[in-house]
């Protein structure tokens, strides 16, 4: 048995490690035919999305320029909302991964992409890419277990600032953007004046960049735009405030949705230890769940509906995902797996649950505080 | 427009559109005039296929009009011209087969369908007007100088004839055709790429020496006449060693070229272009090497097996990377030459300019990286 099967609540105890290597390699085989079929259909595929997202992103900001009528405000804005959903979710998020440097465009590529958000490219493709996709869902190791501010899994263990969980849950849904934009700073572990005047020149160096993106991002949604429109300064600017809103709180709720809910497994860092690809496999798909939905939602999250998929494979394109969707199932199905997909409602219902949940101590919690008080 | 009052303009115009950069952060201005029309885009240089002409059975000028990041070309240059085949961008390098004097902002490439040559295939029988290619600018040091006058001797086969006519047409434009022997190689008369308008060019100005070779037409001809030598050079060409030569074509006549001229020791006189194989060979079994990191100048010694990350580091490099598995794609690094073969797949990587995971491959054979 692997470290990983000897986990308190393993769903996967009855494998044998032949078991979890003979999966990997038939994860490694579907992964192949979609390597091999990659072609003009997909590459089309991106460039369509981009162009839509690039025409609808002018056409609200135009339409806005009329904000100070509602249907136009209410229109504009939720055009802008989906442009900039589009924009991070289905082309930034993908592109920075990786998923089409195989068509060698000079333009769509990891290396040359960014996008509409705090988080600068480059670091983000450390934080993302390098940590949360390596070191998915292992307590300590995967920053995303909590963003460092919220208690997201029981091996966290409960402090009294935790009581501020849901509060802090809003707070971070609100403003999502910033917390990923500072995901690679460090930022998140400094809790006093001294802390931040000692932070590692490097991260400071970050910081400088993060902080640099969002001024630009803020002169031409907060500014240039409502600038622009002249007297409908106001309209545009709430506007432009309201579709930046909207797209955090729905990146919030995919990616909360994507290692949160019920039943998706956390691991120490132990149990990763001299970990096989085959387990590394294994972990991903455990550590990962589901949205299901129809193609609006699978293109809105830029398909993280199948995280699944995309945690095993994560530099496929993401338009093969419900393809390959099919076969991981069959796997799993096979060896006994779980595999784990349910409603928006289901995965993130369960979510906020955890958050307000592992907000509160529990009584050994809350005697091991006192004791140490 | 005076050149003075074209730069202000430019100015004044770079000065707009820094502010409307400003609007399209983190995107440019540029990334949306490319939704009207790709040619106004300077983000991304392309052209636009505005005609194509069959020149001979498989040879095709493609007429370009480049974007407004195009310069203008000095006769002989060449330039990177991307295909999507299969959603994927090949490039590869031709030589600009029309005149700079050109005036309708377009310029021609020739291509020529080689035998197996995917990219060639494509250009000459699947690309049709309308349709966008991305381009590099004009490169390459492949042209006769401005200032002085020479009497040049041209060497050239099949479609190494195209630096070569953009020098002509250019010298025919400039009305200032010097005194030029020209020795062509095509394997039939039917094959001549340009051959009305090089007999054309021959019979009105003497000065022009055209001489063609035909490699394959039935006849009495030896070998030796087929393919180039000293005895037709010496005889179609006595004065070769006080001429300036430009030659093009196959490896095999510019190393024979090459070679002779070295020997008579006139090797400053000759000028070659010659468009390397982009496509290395690929070993079909695990072969040792040796690997180049061409940023840091460090080759190191490869069983085949190491990854290349692992072997930079272990020869005193630190090339970025990230998870070491292949999945964060922190360590993307581009293939030079050579070949390397993914670890994972067995997959073999060996086409020039190829984006090699380092984390997750082995060198197959020698291989050079920009590492």
């Amino acid at each position: 048995m692997t470290a990983l099967q000897r986990q308190a609540h393993s769903q996967v105890r009855h494998l044998t490690a032949d078991d979890v290597e003979q999966i990997g390699r038939e994860l490694d085989r579907i992964r192949q035919d979609v390597l091999d079929s990659r072609g003009a259909r997909d590459a089309a595929y991106i460039r369509r999305v981009i162009a839509v997202q690039r025409r609808l992103e002018l056409a609200s900001r135009v339409v806005l320029l009329a904000g100070r009528y509602p249907p136009a405000w209410v229109l504009g804005t939720a055009a802008l909302s989906v442009a900039k959903i589009l924009d991070n979710m289905e082309i930034g998020h993908n592109v920075l991964h990786g998923q089409w440097d195989w068509m060698r465009d000079p333009v769509i590529h990891s290396s040359k992409w960014d996008w509409d958000t705090a988080a600068p490219a480059d670091q983000w493709k450390h934080s993302h890419n390098v940590e949360h996709h390596t070191w998915t869902n292992v307590v300590g190791m995967d920053q995303d277990v909590g963003y460092g501010i919220l208690r997201m899994s029981e091996q966290q263990e409960w402090q009294p600032r935790h009581l501020l969980n849901p509060i802090n849950n809003a707070l971070l849904a609100m403003l999502f953007q910033y917390g990923v934009g500072v995901h690679d700073t460090g930022i998140a572990e400094v809790r006093s004046l001294k802390a931040l005047r000692n932070m590692k020149p490097e991260n400071k160096a970050k910081l400088k960049a993060v902080w640099a993106k969002v001024k630009k991002q803020s002169l031409k949604d907060y500014v240039l735009f409502p600038a622009l429109a002249g007297p409908f300064f106001a309209p545009v600017l709430a506007a432009n405030v309201g579709a930046n809103l909207t797209r955090n709180l729905w990146t919030y709720m995919i990616i909360f949705c994507g290692h949160f809910p019920d039943g998706v497994e956390q691991f120490t860092p132990e149990s990763v230890k001299n970990e096989s690809r085959g387990q590394w496999y294994l972990r991903q798909l455990l550590g990962s769940a589901n949205i299901k939905g129809g193609k609006t939602l699978n293109v809105m999250s830029g398909h993280l509906s199948f995280q699944i998929e995309h945690h095993l494979f994560p530099d496929l394109p993401s338009n093969r995902y419900p393809e390959l969707s099919k076969e991981v199932q069959k796997i799993c199905a096979k060896y006994g797996l779980p595999y784990n997909s349910a409603s928006l409602a289901r995965q993130f219902g369960t979510t906020l649950k955890r958050v307000v949940k592992l907000g509160l101590p529990t009584k050994q919690d809350l005697r091991r505080t006192f004791a140490a008080a | 427009m005076q050149p003075q009052s074209q730069a202000a303009s430019r100015s004044l115009l770079s000065r707009f559109t820094a502010l409307t950069d400003a609007f399209a952060f983190p995107l440019r201005t540029s990334h949306y005039l490319e939704l009207v029309n790709p040619l106004w885009t300077t983000h991304a240089l392309q052209a636009k296929v505005v005609a194509v002409w069959d020149e001979t059975a498989d040879a095709r000028t493609i007429t370009l009009k480049p974007g407004r990041n195009w310069r203008s070309h000095r006769p002989g240059q060449h330039l990177r011209v991307g295909v999507p085949i299969g959603g994927m961008h090949y490039t590869r390098t031709y030589s600009i087969s029309s005149a700079p004097e050109r005036n309708d902002g377009c310029f021609t490439i020739t291509v020529k369908a080689i035998n197996g040559g995917r990219m060639s295939h494509h250009l000459v029988r699947n690309i049709k007007p309308g349709d966008f290619l991305p381009i590099g600018v004009p490169q390459g040091d492949f042209y006769l100088p401005d200032a002085n006058p020479v009497e040049p001797l041209f060497i050239t086969a099949g479609s190494g004839i195209t630096p070569i006519m953009s020098m002509l047409r250019s010298l025919v434009a400039q009305e200032r055709l010097p005194d030029i022997t020209h020795i062509h190689y095509a394997p039939h008369a039917y094959d001549v790429i340009f051959g009305q308008e090089l007999a054309a060019l021959a019979a009105k100005h003497p000065r022009y020496q055209l001489h063609l070779v035909y490699t394959r037409e039935p006849g009495e001809t030896t070998a030796e006449k087929r393919h180039f030598s000293a005895t037709t050079l010496d005889s179609v060409c006595p004065d070769w060693r006080t001429r300036d030569t430009y030659a093009c074509g196959p490896q095999g006549l510019l190393d024979a070229v090459e070679s002779h001229w070295r020997n008579a020791g006139v090797s400053r006189q000759l000028h070659t272009e010659r468009f390397r194989a982009q496509v290395a060979a690929a070993p079909s079994e695990i072969t040792s090497g040796t690997v180049l990191f061409a940023n840091s100048g460090v080759s190191a010694a490869s069983d085949g097996v190491v990854n290349l990350l692992r072997l930079a580091e272990d020869n005193g490099l630190n090339p970025p990377h990230g998870c070491r598995m292949g999945i964060c794609h922190g360590c993307d690094a581009k293939l030079k030459s050579g070949c390397v073969r993914d670890l994972r797949t067995n997959a073999l990587l060996n086409e020039v300019g190829a984006i090699v995971q380092i984390c997750v491959c082995a060198a197959a054979g020698d291989a050079e990286l920009e590492v």
